[in-house]
């Protein structure tokens, strides 16, 4: 039952590349002792140079760390040196009934807190002053995205070839997040560095969002839902683990992390994780972010399924959704890769999650025996009857050079994300089924 | 991305593309587009603002496209998928050490060596096991491998078929088909190779031709012989230097011809791998002139020299340089070339007399036989020889037998001409490391690094016993560790896994929070690492 993470998935937790060299050096057997694992948790002490050893414990779970090292990384390089050990070296991290003493009482410890966690999420809030506010803020968006429909409407009159009376977009972007709508800021932003044969489509599906949001209410629900969440509202994560919940066994499809910039020049880490719900057959996408010097708090081990409860975001499309109970570590990982579709059948899925959401940009899908191919055009996957383009700017070129050595040149399974741009491959299975991810390195 | 490709057959005119012009050009400069009448939804587009009505339609079109796109219809078949390769795969834990060995590169301190500088044993071992990488770590090998030029020959191999496979189509990897690596090409690479050797890169066919000698030393030189007049002069010296490989005698006709090269090194190339022949006719002339120079004394004690007075033609011709690049004199540089380029055999042939009686001999001048001017030049050249021959023999006796601890310490022997750690690397590795060790034992760590250098890793348990007891008397003396850090960099590398209980020890001893006692404690930590490392390979290996 108990499987142990490949070292790919134990370096992807690591909060920077100094951490991942740090651990590596901590993965043999010398310096731990006392190390064990009951299959929920790993523990072991480890020596260091000082005279009392760190002790180290991680929760597979979820996962969580605890290590009485002075470190302020997150995991600290014990956590995944004990990982990696516990990985490679099965004799050196022996299973045992119980977890050493320490261990155990930062687990209960734990435990604990996670209750009182719940409980405090259920205290009530003051209902009419949070109508008030909305109400505020539908305004505020709505006189926004008016503004932005004519000032898109004034660069289309000049011409979008004309740059003389453009100025960036940048302050439109300014004046939407004072508008309370980030998310037609980012949109807005983007328009200054779109090529310019993508330039239309951009500003067509802009003013699109911007004409939606106007007049919100007159929209279905669902739709409603998915144009709120594209203008930057957010949903309480506490509100929707309340609602309706979706009870499967998810298999992790993959995952990526990137930095970007976030607000007061943090590098924010974002990870995205992708599940497929084993008897409801829904996607799912899961997204955490770490602030720097972290790791996002949420790792979920690519290949394996994962019992537990999903909230769906509301939308006309369904996709991103927050984990709420989980019912134990994750399972062993199936013996092949998971089923899939042919090219045409990715066309085709995604052209029908277009048509319930027109901003979507991509799909997330798994594509049956295709071959990565590199022409002179440029990377493509094929199925020997049709053929896909890679999306290259989301994907990097290690990926590409993974994904065609496991391949080496033969057909395989391969996750990604689809869409008009293209195919952006996370992983691969290998002719043995086992998963190997191409954008952990 | 155009779009158009995933629309399959579009209609013309493409309304698309006449929005796009509206746009590009403005609604004020260029009036809307008649509603396309194959679009029947843009007819509710309300048109009384023109650029409002642009992004509307525009919205509706990219809408449609997206939604509506057609499958590509793929090219053709896919080229030829990477040979099967039918090594067994590496043992789990070994995979996961090596994804984690590739992961960190750059230097590091602190509790263990560079992880960097392991790699090249786990290459090494991975390699002489004959285990096969898993696909997906192929990619950061090559990187690694293009970044460390010294790591690629066992690389190369490690990655076999699919590192060559993806060589063909990564620029960046161009090396691996230039490194002499894998096995010799099988008959089905043959076929190619008359290709490679026309039409490939300089270094491709310097691989290709080293690989066939390797192979068929014969169809080698056949193939070399067949460009040989029009290639470079640069060229026709690498690719000389590659009949190294499988030399004999069936080599000695092309060589003799090469001695009239119109490129000095060329010629001088062609001598020094005729002078490794022992039979060939251009030995039998250097023994000639060696006889000349060298003779035993009457009465047995004396070794004679008469070094040549001249560096005639013939001399040139056979790979002699009339002057010294060192500027040494030049009776005594023509001697120590004639030399270093006859046959070793010729001594006891000449004289009666085994290597090691030859070196107990007084040596003088044919004219003065209490002068000694040439015995230094007399031995450096015979360990020259010894050298180029591979000559186990003559390599023991200049070496001497392994120094012994002397009462007192006294100062080393005077045998330090012919660069003992080249000497060294003619014995067989067991004899090589106990010599070494025997060395380090009398004299410390000192001098030793060339000599552990010619040694092979990891090294004995009773190389690695000297070591460890050395560095244990450097720390007891108040040396500094760093007075060491160039043994104490190879000792990380090449000590024995079973030494670091001793290693440990010695951590344990030193005084805490010390330059050794860090020292010996990240020395105790990298040997678990390799000891944990190596066990690892030398796992069962399993599919899994």
């Amino acid at each position: 039952m108990e499987e142990r993470w490949s070292t790919e998935h134990v370096l992807s937790l690591a909060p920077d590349a100094a951490s991942k060299k740090a651990a590596g050096k901590l993965s043999a057997p010398a310096p731990w002792s006392a190390a064990g694992t009951d299959g929920d948790a790993v523990w072991g002490e480890c020596r260091g140079s000082g005279s009392t050893p760190y002790r180290t414990v991680v929760e597979l779970a979820t996962p969580a760390y605890q290590c009485s090292c002075p470190s302020r990384k997150f995991p600290c390089k014990h956590a995944l040196g004990l990982l990696l050990l516990w990985s490679s070296a099965p004799d050196a991290v022996p299973a045992a009934a119980e977890p050493a003493d320490w261990a155990a009482d930062w687990l209960a410890a734990r435990r604990d807190r996670a209750e009182q966690r719940v409980t405090r999420a259920e205290a009530p809030a003051d209902p009419a002053a949070a109508r008030r506010r909305a109400e505020k803020r539908s305004a505020r968006v709505a006189a926004g995205a008016a503004e932005l429909r004519l000032r898109l409407a004034d660069r289309v009159r000049h011409g979008l070839a004309d740059q003389s009376t453009a100025g960036p977009w940048e302050e439109v972007a300014a004046r939407m997040v004072d508008a309370q709508a980030p998310g037609l800021a980012t949109r807005v932003r983007e328009l200054d560095s779109a090529p310019q044969h993508g330039l239309l489509e951009e500003y067509a599906m802009v003013h699109l969002l911007a004409t939606a949001a106007t007049r919100v209410d007159e929209l279905p629900a669902p739709l409603a839902a998915t144009v709120r969440a594209r203008i930057g509202y957010t949903t309480d994560t506490a509100e929707l683990l309340a609602g309706p919940t979706v009870r499967d066994r998810w298999l992790v499809l993959g995952s990526r992390t990137s930095s970007m910039e976030g607000g007061a020049d943090d590098r924010l880490t974002t990870r995205r994780v992708w599940l497929r719900g084993a008897k409801t057959g829904r996607p799912a996408l899961l997204l955490a972010f770490g602030r720097p010097g972290q790791a996002p708090d949420l790792a979920l081990p690519t290949g394996r399924p994962v019992e537990a409860e999903l909230a769906f975001h509301p939308g006309a499309r369904p996709l991103r959704a927050v984990l709420g109970t989980r019912y134990g570590a994750p399972e062993a990982a199936p013996d092949g890769p998971p089923s899939g579709l042919t090219v045409a059948e990715a066309v085709a899925g995604y052209g029908t999650a277009v048509a319930d959401d027109p901003w979507l940009d991509a799909w997330p899908t798994v594509l049956t025996d295709v071959v990565p191919v590199l022409s002179p055009e440029g990377w493509h996957l094929t199925d020997g009857r049709h053929t896909l383009p890679v999306h290259r700017a989301a994907t990097p070129e290690a990926a590409l050079w993974r994904l065609a050595a496991v391949s080496t040149g033969r057909p395989l399974t391969v996750f990604g994300e689809y869409g008009h741009r293209g195919f952006a491959p996370v992983t691969a299975w290998g002719p043995d089924g086992r998963p190997i991810g191409l954008t952990t390195a | 991305m155009s779009t158009d490709r995933f629309t399959g057959g579009a209609p013309v005119p493409d309304p698309w593309e006449s929005l796009h012009t509206a746009a590009l050009l403005g609604t004020d400069r260029r009036p809307l587009p008649a509603p396309d009448p194959a679009a029947p939804y843009a007819r509710d587009v309300d048109r009384t603002d023109q650029a409002t009505a642009l992004l509307e339609l525009a919205a509706l079109e990219t809408v449609r496209r997206r939604a509506g796109a057609l499958p590509v219809p793929a090219a053709g078949p896919p080229a030829d998928p990477a040979p099967e390769d039918g090594r067994p795969e590496l043992p789990a834990p070994a995979a996961r050490r090596l994804s984690l060995l590739l992961s960190s590169r750059g230097t590091g301190a602190g509790v263990l060596a560079n992880l960097g500088e392991l790699l090249p044993q786990w290459l090494a071992t991975a390699r002489a096991r004959g285990l096969r990488p898993p696909a997906a770590t192929v990619p950061a090998l090559l990187d690694a491998a293009r970044a460390r030029s010294e790591l690629r020959p066992d690389a190369v191999a490690l990655a076999g078929p699919l590192g060559r496979w993806l060589a063909d189509r990564n620029p960046d990897w161009r090396f691996v088909l230039r490194t002499t690596a894998g096995s010799p090409p099988g008959p089905e690479a043959a076929a190619g190779g008359d290709h490679l050797w026309h039409e490939g890169l300089f270094a491709e066919r310097v691989t290709h031709l080293t690989l066939l000698r390797r192979r068929d030393p014969a169809a080698g030189l056949a193939l070399l012989r067949s460009t040989w007049p029009t290639e470079r002069a640069e060229d026709r010296l690498l690719f000389l230097d590659a009949l190294q490989e499988g030399l004999s005698p069936a080599d000695e006709p092309f060589l003799e011809a090469a001695l009239g090269d119109r490129s000095k090194n060329v010629r001088a190339t062609a001598a020094e791998l005729l002078s490794t022949l022992p039979g060939s006719a251009l030995a039998a002339r250097m023994a000639e002139r060696a006889r000349a120079a060298v003779h035993l004394s009457e009465h047995g004690t004396h070794l004679l020299v008469t070094p040549p007075t001249a560096c005639d033609a013939a001399m040139q011709r056979d790979g002699i340089p009339p002057k010294s690049p060192t500027g040494r004199g030049e009776r005594a540089w023509w001697f120590g070339e004639v030399i270093a380029a006859a046959p070793l055999a010729v001594w006891p042939a000449h004289t009666g007399l085994a290597p090691d009686r030859l070196l107990t001999l007084r040596v003088g001048d044919s004219i003065d036989e209490t002068s000694s001017t040439w015995a230094d030049d007399l031995r450096e050249a015979w360990a020259r020889a010894a050298v180029r021959q591979q000559d186990a023999d003559w390599a023991r006796a200049l070496l001497g037998p392994p120094p012994s601890p002397a009462p007192g310490r006294t100062a080393r022997s005077a045998r330090t001409t012919g660069a003992p750690a080249k000497l060294l690397a003619v014995l067989p590795p067991a004899e090589r490391a106990a010599w070494t060790a025997a060395f380090i034992e009398a004299h410390g760590l000192g001098e030793a690094f060339q000599l552990l250098g010619a040694c092979a890793t990891p090294w004995t348990p009773p190389l690695s016993t000297a070591v460890v007891g050395a560095l244990d008397r450097a720390a007891a003396s108040g040396a500094y560790p760093w007075s060491h850090s160039g043994v104490l960099g190879m000792t990380e590398r090449a000590l024995s896994p079973g030494a670091a209980e001793a290693v440990e020890a010695l951590a344990a001893g030193a005084a805490p929070a010390t330059a050794w006692g860090e020292t010996f404690a990240r020395l105790a930590g990298t040997l678990r690492f390799r000891e944990a490392m190596l066990a690892e390979l030398a796992g069962p290996a399993d599919a899994a």
